[in-house]
């Protein structure tokens, strides 16, 4: 059985009588300890394939299953469920609370998914170490830099045990030397946890840490080929 | 499941970031639940007040007073034809079974002295009943006896205020005072009752046995002769059957025929002061409600304040939403925040309120009671505020796009 699988999925936003092909039947397959780049132009649907994927956006048409489970077929609160627990998400903003401590940010996931105040402190101050942040523990993302808060988010991403990361453009706020840590990063959960991680990129530096690469273009894909991952 | 504690903290700590506007929300809160327990402090001070002044009167009280006289056409004002009797209080006493006591009373103003004090007071000769119809307690001494009535023995009961002005300080009981230059033994001192509903001092008085009075005192022309007569019924039921009991009871004694108008008239005094104090419950009830006008006022700007932070936190609402947050955590998180609000608020306002119609008593001098249900209320509404308000704001933030949500700027 294979983690994702999408077959002939459509997203199509209707703008009046104009209809915008998001996504055309789009069917790919991912298995676990994958690491994927996602490539593609503005506007060729990537973004929009991550969000399915994410279990933030629902397809027009066809079938997205995750770990065997048709997604299309769940509400709002089945969805939220999944991407608590199975899905991590990295993106390039960082996307963390404000005036809330890096520890706290880690905790968010497991707070919804129910755990006791303990247990939550514990596994965020294991997640944050294991993305090398002890020590910085009680800082807001104010007092953080660029690629600390993007560790606090991986850290995030992690701490509920999620069998895939989806990362869109982690390392587009940040400079080169930083954007080599965070692909690192992951490439260390990739190979060491089998994490599936797929990263949404448009520069063709962050996609040779992948070894597989699928590329869009107007909403289908257009190349999808693997290689030997990482320099 | 909910995490109940942790989504209380979430919400503490939004309204701590912006401490201003969460105080300026509250206020609207504290002066609405202010205003509530105040007003009803007022309103209620007054009743009580009211219904305290009906029981210094005497409680199921009935006065019966003398007729008009007609002469010539001319009617008089009621009480101007002496017609009632010992007899007729007599005869109510032992036919009337409504009816628990009943008191004469022969009245009149009078000189009081004692040593070198004068007091001029209303004197009143009555039987003893007259202490259970007026519900009357002495403070020192004894009453006088149906033994007193029948012999017309000169003693008195004296009210406090008439003790104040001739005594003083000093024991009045034993001692001899005159009363129209007739000496008259102080045997007893009338607890202190204070105003009537009417604002007369009650215990300017003094109580004399009503023999004492025709024969010593206000001797008049018709032997037996008394000015009113105070009844109390058995009971506030009993009201009802007793007016009318006695009102067979006269017209037959006095010999009223079917069609003639009766020479005397039976007042309920309590009747008349329930609706008085019905009157002021309504006025309450009007105040309360006034001011709940403003708790409402108060609610909307909880509302208001709430949209407007949903709509500054989309973003922070579209990551908790990526990261697994549900509709309902959602929905708590923004209701507790209102509750917390409202709640903070209803306690400050009650805390405002009680010391508000304190000092309304202290500057106005009126009565005021604030009472522990309309702080329950005031609570409970103030909550209720919160969640009825804070409702719609935190629907909203549970329906939002997470997509749209995590993309504003």
């Amino acid at each position: 059985m294979a983690l994702i699988e999408a077959s002939g999925i459509d997203k199509i936003y209707r703008l009046g009588d104009f209809e915008l092909h998001a996504l055309d039947k789009v069917s790919t397959v991912i298995d676990k300890g994958e690491f994927v780049a996602v490539m593609g132009p503005s506007g060729s649907g990537k973004s929009t394939f991550m969000n399915v994927l994410g279990c933030l956006d629902k397809p027009t048409a066809g079938h997205y299953f995750l770990e065997g489970t048709d997604v299309g077929g769940l509400d709002r609160d089945e969805l939220a469920s999944i991407r608590n627990k199975k899905l991590g998400f990295v993106f390039q903003g960082f996307n963390l609370l404000a005036r809330t401590s890096a520890v706290e940010n880690v905790e968010l996931p497991m707070l919804y998914d129910g755990l006791a105040a303990k247990e939550r402190r514990s596994r965020a101050m294991d997640a944050l170490k294991s993305v090398g942040l002890e020590g910085r523990e009680g800082h807001h993302p104010n007092q953080l830099s660029g690629g600390q808060q993007q560790r606090v988010a991986i850290a995030r991403a992690l701490v509920n045990s999620a069998p895939i990361i989806l990362a869109d453009e982690p390392t587009g706020n940040l400079d080169t030397k930083t954007s080599i840590e965070i692909m690192e990063l992951f490439v260390r959960l990739n190979t060491e946890s089998n994490i599936t991680v797929i990263v949404v990129t448009h520069e063709p530096d962050i996609a040779t840490y992948s070894k597989r690469i699928i590329k869009f273009l107007d909403g289908r894909i257009i190349s999808d080929t693997h290689q030997e991952g990482g320099p | 499941m909910i995490n109940i504690p942790s989504t209380v903290k979430i919400s503490l700590r939004a309204l701590r970031v912006n401490k201003m506007r969460s105080a300026l929300t509250m206020l609207g809160i504290i002066i609405g639940v202010g205003a509530v327990i105040a007003m009803l402090a007022v309103g209620t001070g007054a009743s009580m007040q009211i219904a305290a002044q009906i029981s210094s009167m005497g409680s199921n009280l009935l006065i019966i007073l003398p007729g008009a006289t007609t002469s010539g056409g001319v009617r008089m004002g009621s009480g101007t034809q002496p017609t009632l009797t010992m007899a007729d209080a007599e005869a109510i006493q032992r036919e009337s079974p409504a009816v628990s006591d009943v008191a004469p009373v022969l009245s009149g103003v009078a000189q009081a002295v004692f040593g070198h004090q004068n007091w001029s007071t209303g004197v009143q000769g009555t039987t003893p009943g007259m202490l259970n119809v007026r519900d009357w307690e002495l403070s020192s001494g004894r009453p006088f006896t149906d033994q007193d009535v029948k012999s017309a023995t000169k003693v008195c009961l004296l009210g406090q205020t008439v003790v104040d002005n001739l005594f003083g300080d000093d024991n009045p009981v034993g001692q001899v005072i005159r009363i129209k230059s007739v000496p008259f033994v102080v045997i007893g001192v009338l607890a202190e009752k204070g105003q009537s509903p009417n604002g007369q001092d009650q215990d300017d008085t003094i109580y004399i046995p009503v023999t004492t009075a025709q024969k010593k005192l206000f001797g008049t022309s018709f032997p037996g002769m008394v000015r009113i007569i105070m009844v109390k019924a058995r009971s506030a039921e009993d009201l009802g059957p007793a007016e009318k009991q006695i009102n067979e009871l006269i017209r037959q004694r006095h010999h009223i025929g079917q069609k003639q108008e009766n020479d005397f008239t039976v007042r309920n005094l309590t009747q008349v002061m329930q609706a008085a104090e019905q009157s002021t419950k309504v006025m309450t009830l009007l105040l309360g409600a006034i001011a709940s006008v403003s708790l409402l006022v108060g609610g909307i700007g909880i509302m208001n304040i709430m949209l407007v932070s949903v709509t500054e936190r989309t973003r922070e609402i579209g990551i908790r939403m990526a990261i697994g947050a549900k509709t309902w955590d959602i929905r708590l998180q923004f209701i507790i925040e209102a509750l917390t609000l409202s709640l903070t608020g209803g306690v400050i306002g009650i805390i405002f309120g009680v010391s508000g119609s304190k000092i309304i008593a202290m500057v106005a001098g009126w009565t005021t009671v604030v009472s522990p249900l309309s702080i329950v209320m005031a609570f409970g509404f103030s909550g209720l505020v919160g969640i009825f308000f804070g409702f719609y704001p935190a629907y909203k933030a549970s329906l939002l796009d997470p997509i749209e949500a995590l993309r504003y700027e």
